[in-house]
């Protein structure tokens, strides 16, 4: 790790104006000191934001205002996450672990770096960390790697659990910098890669995260899963995962929601999906019709083609879970694919 | 620039001079405080031997920049037990097999402690597995922790009963 001047901001503008090209906002550390143990990323100056008043989830015309250091295990337990947003909790508790999550916070989770093991490796060629440089990956281990939305520039996912759930709730990130006030949704803050690269950064120098926005879930609050396919059942990353949310009266569904992760370097709102579920009856046909939807354009980044038919797979059974209703407490394993509830 | 980091660990204040901010808190408790019961397994979050109490909640001290945590109270492995008198989880697991070569335990001790505290796993089994998942074991002695989890929440119930 390379040396760094520490320091801690009292307020906003101070954390701003030190929040500059050499400087790196200090969140949980989760990963950014991860990072910068294995010289990946070797700010000279980090900006410690965690005694900001950024620590409070305040109620908001039905839905949720989330400061940026509200940490993901307290997140995970609010009582309005678990009664109105419920494939938020299970997003952010099929993350990590519970240690980690103590520590992790929502805008650290937002802006974590993709688990590419090429990107963390300092001596492979690599867009995203050094532009210009070339894709290790591609023809490497792919395993983690798009199958939507890729180029050959980068072909690389996001790997937050909690962004594909807040993607599928329509949540806004509130941006706060230099020019004043932004807010993005969620679904498009992560940059795509286009054919020269990685695309715009989400966030210019000197700007912060400072809020999540989540709009009030209306008739989905008690329809709503997340499914995450892993490699062991708990403490690893998606292969693939997917967040639904239903809104049904009267055996129909009013309104449908689908986001999916570990395929794209954003969470993968599915909107053609979603409006193709509008005025349907829940069933597994109309499930299956939309996952083919959710996955129209993919294709395989390397020998990842095995991604699209399990994306697919668990697309249906987050929709089918959904549509049987959140259950009062959450399983023993969040968002696990063993449980005998459906056969997606 | 040297920063004084004031930490209260087991009990104790400490005012700590941190010349090199790079200093994690697994480092700070290891080397500069000479409590060695906390273990650096992989040192990057993925194992959890490093796993301490800050303020009440388990974290893992080797992704903890110390001089962030400037004001808090820890809680060690060493700080668990009342002189001889073991702490429930320290006693549990030496009843039921918990360990084999002991390099995981003081963090899975210091893992179930806070499990417990959280009161969210009480005596499901795949509850307690499922929240002690963050604490690897390379001896896989996982059988055993699970059961002495599960006895510990028992003592500790009719310890609070009593
Ligand atoms: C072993 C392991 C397993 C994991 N498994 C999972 C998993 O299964 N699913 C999952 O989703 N995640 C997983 N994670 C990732 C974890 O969720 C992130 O490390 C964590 O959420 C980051 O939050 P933090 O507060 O620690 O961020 P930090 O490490 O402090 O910061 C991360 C990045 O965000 C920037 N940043 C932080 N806050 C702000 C802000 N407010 N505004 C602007 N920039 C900011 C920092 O500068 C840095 O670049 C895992 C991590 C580890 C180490
Ligand atoms: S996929 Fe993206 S992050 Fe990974 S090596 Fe290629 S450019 Fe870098
Ligand atoms: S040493 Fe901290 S988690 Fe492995
Ligand atoms: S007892 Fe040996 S690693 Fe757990």
């Amino acid at each position: 790790m390379n040396l760094f001047e520490y320091t801690r901001a009292e307020t906003l503008d101070a954390a701003m104006s030190a929040a500059t090209e050499d400087g790196a906002i200090l969140a949980g550390g989760t990963n950014l000191l991860d990072l910068m143990k294995i010289g990946v990323v070797n700010p000279t100056r980090l900006i410690d934001i965690t005694r900001l008043p950024l620590h409070d989830i305040e109620e908001h015309d039905g839905g949720l205002r989330i400061g940026a250091m509200v940490r993901n295990a307290d997140l995970a337990r609010h009582p309005v996450i678990l009664s109105r947003f419920p494939a938020v909790a299970e997003a952010l508790l099929s993350g990590a672990s519970a240690q980690l999550r103590n520590a992790a916070s929502t805008g650290g989770n937002i802006m974590q770096q993709t688990r590419c093991s090429y990107f963390q490796d300092p001596l492979s060629p690599c867009n995203r960390r050094e532009p210009g440089s070339g894709c290790a990956a591609i023809g490497g281990e792919t395993r983690n790697h798009a199958v939507l939305g890729w180029t050959e520039a980068c072909i690389a996912t996001h790997p937050s659990d909690l962004c594909v759930a807040l993607a599928a709730y329509d949540a806004v990130v509130e941006i706060t910098g230099p020019d004043g006030l932004r807010e993005v949704p969620m679904e498009s803050f992560h940059p795509l890669p286009d054919a020269n690269g990685t695309g715009p950064a989400p966030l210019q120098s000197g700007e912060i995260i400072t809020h999540i926005r989540l709009p009030d879930s209306g008739g989905m609050a008690r329809n709503a899963r997340y499914v995450k396919l892993r490699e062991r059942t708990s403490f690893a990353f998606a292969i693939v995962s997917a967040a639904a949310a239903l809104e049904i009266q009267d055996g129909r569904i009013v309104q449908a929601r689908l986001a999916l992760g570990g395929v794209a370097a954003r969470p993968w709102r599915a909107r053609t999906a979603e409006k193709a579920l509008a005025d349907q009856s829940p069933t597994e046909e109309a499930f299956a019709r939309a996952a083919d939807l959710a996955l129209e354009g993919a294709a395989p980044s390397g020998d990842n083609r095995a991604k699209i038919t399990l994306a697919r797979r668990i697309a249906i059974r987050a929709l089918t879970r959904a549509a049987a209703g959140t259950p009062d407490r959450l399983p023993a394993l969040p968002a696990s694919v063993f449980e005998g509830d459906c056969n997606g | 620039m040297t920063q004084i980091l004031n930490l209260t660990i087991n009990g104790t204040s400490q005012d700590i001079p941190i010349d090199d901010p790079r200093a994690t808190l697994l480092d700070v408790l290891r080397e500069r405080i000479g409590l060695t019961g906390t273990k650096k397994g992989c040192d990057r979050g993925q194992c959890g031997a490093c796993t301490v109490l800050i303020d009440g909640r388990r974290i893992n001290s080797c992704l903890a920049l110390a001089l962030s945590y400037d004001g808090a109270e820890i809680t060690t492995v060493e700080g668990l037990a009342q002189g001889e008198l073991l702490h429930p989880v320290q006693a549990a697991f030496i009843e039921a097999d918990g360990f084999q070569c002991g390099y995981c335990t003081p963090g899975q001790i210091m893992s179930a402690v806070a499990l417990i505290a959280e009161g969210e796993a009480g005596l499901d089994p795949e509850r307690v597995r499922e929240g002690m998942s963050g604490n690897l074991c390379r001896c896989a002695a996982y059988a055993g922790i699970t059961e002495a989890v599960l006895k510990a929440t028992r003592a500790m119930n009719r310890e609070d009963a009593a």
